[in-house]
This record gives C-alpha cells, structure tokens and sequence, in this order.
C-alpha cells in the first residue's frame, strides 16, 4: 500500500470528507511525525506503536575500500516500535 | 510529553477546520487503515515518513530473564519501520 492507496481508502472510509481533504490531513499527520521526532520527541499511537529517536554514539569505522580508519560523529535515528494490538494482528495466522 | 492521537485530532480541528469529531475519527481510519493493510500481509509505504515492512522470523531459543529457565521464542512475523530518506535527515540534522 503505498500513500495514494492510503490516501484512496480513506476517502471510501471517511465518506464526508473530500479526497482533497483526505490528502491535506494525511500530510499534516505526516508533518507532525516528523517535526516531533525532528524536535527529538516521541509519538505513542495506543495500540498502533510508538515513534522515537535514537542516539547511536560515536564510533570509529572504516572506510571499506581502503582500510582507513574514520571517526564517525554521533547521530540521531528514527524508531518505530509496533504497539501490542499491531503486533498481535499481524503475527496470527 | 509525547504526541498522542488527541494531538493529532487537535491539528486536524486547528488548520483544516474538521470539527472535532472528524478529526478523531480521521485520526482513528489513518491508524486503522496502516494496520489493516500489514494485518493482511501488505508493506505500507508513505513517502516522506518511511516503510513499515514485515518480516517472518523463524524460531530460535530465548530464555526467561527472571528465572534463567530456556524457552524456544516461536517463529512470527514482525512489523519493521524503515524510515524514509527525509525523516532520517530532519532527526539527524536536529543532533548537532
């Protein structure tokens, strides 16, 4: 499924709602995903699962080609953790 | 604090001018439809947040924490986020 699925199933869903306003109000929760976790927030959607950050620390690597070392600074990564009810859905069979 | 689904509900009432019971329910279908699709073994892509994939995990032994006792951990399938190139830049460029 990818978003204009998305954005199609709503619009059958949500009856009253144009397919103009399905597309405004799938990017706005889009929008505020992401600018909550680019504030280094969290999003907790009960039973659905959890967004997050996190930190992975520095670390030295290497540059595969050539052997040489390298500092790799400290960063910051999304996370997705599925939700209890999520994770039991899609697990039976 | 995190942000919840009435965050999202409240965004909704706010910019697009749903009433808010449209908006809870907007909220409700967004989170629905996502889990339906995976439920039914379908990957969900939305562009600019990421992919929630699945992934079929074969058994594999495990152990109660507590008790030290061996319990095999049965094969399942997972929900796995990949996030999107965007989302990825916007948490990392938030870290320095």
């Amino acid at each position: 499924m990818t978003k204009s699925d998305l954005i199609q199933e709503l619009t059958q869903r949500q009856t009253h709602m144009t397919q103009r306003d399905v597309e405004l109000a799938v990017s706005l929760v889009q929008q505020r995903i992401v600018s909550e976790l680019a504030n280094g927030g969290r999003v907790e959607i009960r039973g659905f699962g959890s967004f997050s950050v996190n930190h992975r620390p520095a670390r030295r690597g290497r540059n595969p080609k050539t052997g040489a070392a390298v500092e790799i600074p400290d960063k910051y990564v999304p996370h997705f953790k599925p939700g209890k009810a999520l994770a039991e859905r899609v697990d039976c069979d | 604090m995190a942000v919840t689904k009435a965050d999202l509900a409240e965004s909704l009432f706010e910019n697009l001018g749903f009433n808010k019971r449209e908006s809870k329910e907007f909220v409700n279908a967004f989170f629905d439809t996502i889990s339906e699709s995976l439920a039914e073994g379908e990957q969900v892509k939305i562009s600019g947040l990421g992919n929630f994939e699945l992934r079929d995990k074969g058994e594999r032994p495990g152990r109660n924490p507590k008790t030290g006792e061996e319990i095999p951990i049965s094969a399942r399938r997972v929900v796995t986020f990949k996030a999107g190139r965007k989302l990825r830049a916007r948490v990392e460029a938030n870290s320095g």
